[in-house]
């Protein structure tokens, strides 16, 4: 038994340090991630938008950034990360409306996210490599 | 009113609880949700079937009534998504009140700030400028 005369520093839910990362647990913070990194990438479509407005020659800056090294690494990750977040929104929603919860079915679902984002990611670049 | 609650009738009427916005942030952060969902998809297919990414091609595919509606929709939802986001990170991780005051500040201006900016940018090219 404690004493109750002396203020002890108690562990801090969620405590992450104690636990073994389990696949819900890491999509859950992935989830997290990839809104932030989307977030970030926002900018983007910030650049994009005023550029296109500016004129011809800030377009091509854009444009060449994109075509860059540098930027299709950038795009790639961007693209995974809207694909996740995109799946797993899905994911979230479903669970929203109270489906989805049992272990099996959440893990389930997981997968099929995990399976959307690579299949929507890889769709998506063959198409852009297709058509330009 | 019932014995073993501490909120007034109009508290309880009004329903915005302890949080003191009750359920706002998260309604809209799901309202959002679905919103991007299908402009995201329509924009990624716009991405991907883009004519070419001359500026003449681009401004002329932006310039269109619905492409440029559609355009200022995504941007109005992302944003608005991504600062309700944010707010959650910042309100997560910053435990110092002073500085997280600070980020929620900056955060929500710099996200207001990029929508106008996104908005009348569309605005000039779909109304000729």
């Amino acid at each position: 038994m404690s004493d109750p005369g002396i203020k002890r520093a108690r562990p801090l839910s969620p405590h992450l340090q104690v636990y073994r990362p389990q696949m819900t647990s890491v999509m859950s913070i992935l989830h997290r991630a990839t809104g932030y990194a989307l977030a970030v990438g926002t900018i983007m479509m910030v650049w994009m938008l005023l550029a296109a407005a500016t004129g011809a020659d800030a377009f091509t800056v854009f444009t060449d950034f994109c075509a860059s090294a540098l930027g299709q690494v950038m795009l790639f990750g961007w693209s995974v990360a809207l694909f996740y977040h995109m799946s797993n929104g899905i994911r979230h929603l479903i669970w929203d409306t109270g489906y989805l919860f049992k272990l099996k079915n959440a893990y389930r679902a997981g997968y099929v996210v995990l399976g959307m984002t690579v299949v929507m990611t890889g769709l998506f670049w063959l198409c852009v490599c297709v058509w330009s | 009113m019932a014995k073993d609650r501490i909120e007034t009738p109009l508290a309880r009427a009004r329903g915005h609880g302890s949080a003191r916005d009750g359920v706002h942030h998260w309604f809209m952060q799901r309202v959002t949700a679905i919103s991007n969902l299908f402009l995201m998809i329509w924009l990624v297919w716009s991405v991907v079937t883009m004519a070419s990414w001359s500026h003449a091609d681009f401004t002329t595919w932006l310039a269109m009534p619905v492409n440029a509606v559609l355009m200022i929709l995504a941007v109005i939802s992302v944003f608005y998504h991504a600062a309700l986001g944010s707010q959650v990170i910042v309100e997560d991780y910053f435990h110092h009140e002073g500085l997280k005051i600070v980020k929620l500040i900056g955060m929500k201006l710099f996200f207001a700030g990029a929508a106008v900016a996104c908005i009348f940018a569309v605005l000039k090219v779909a109304l000729g400028g």
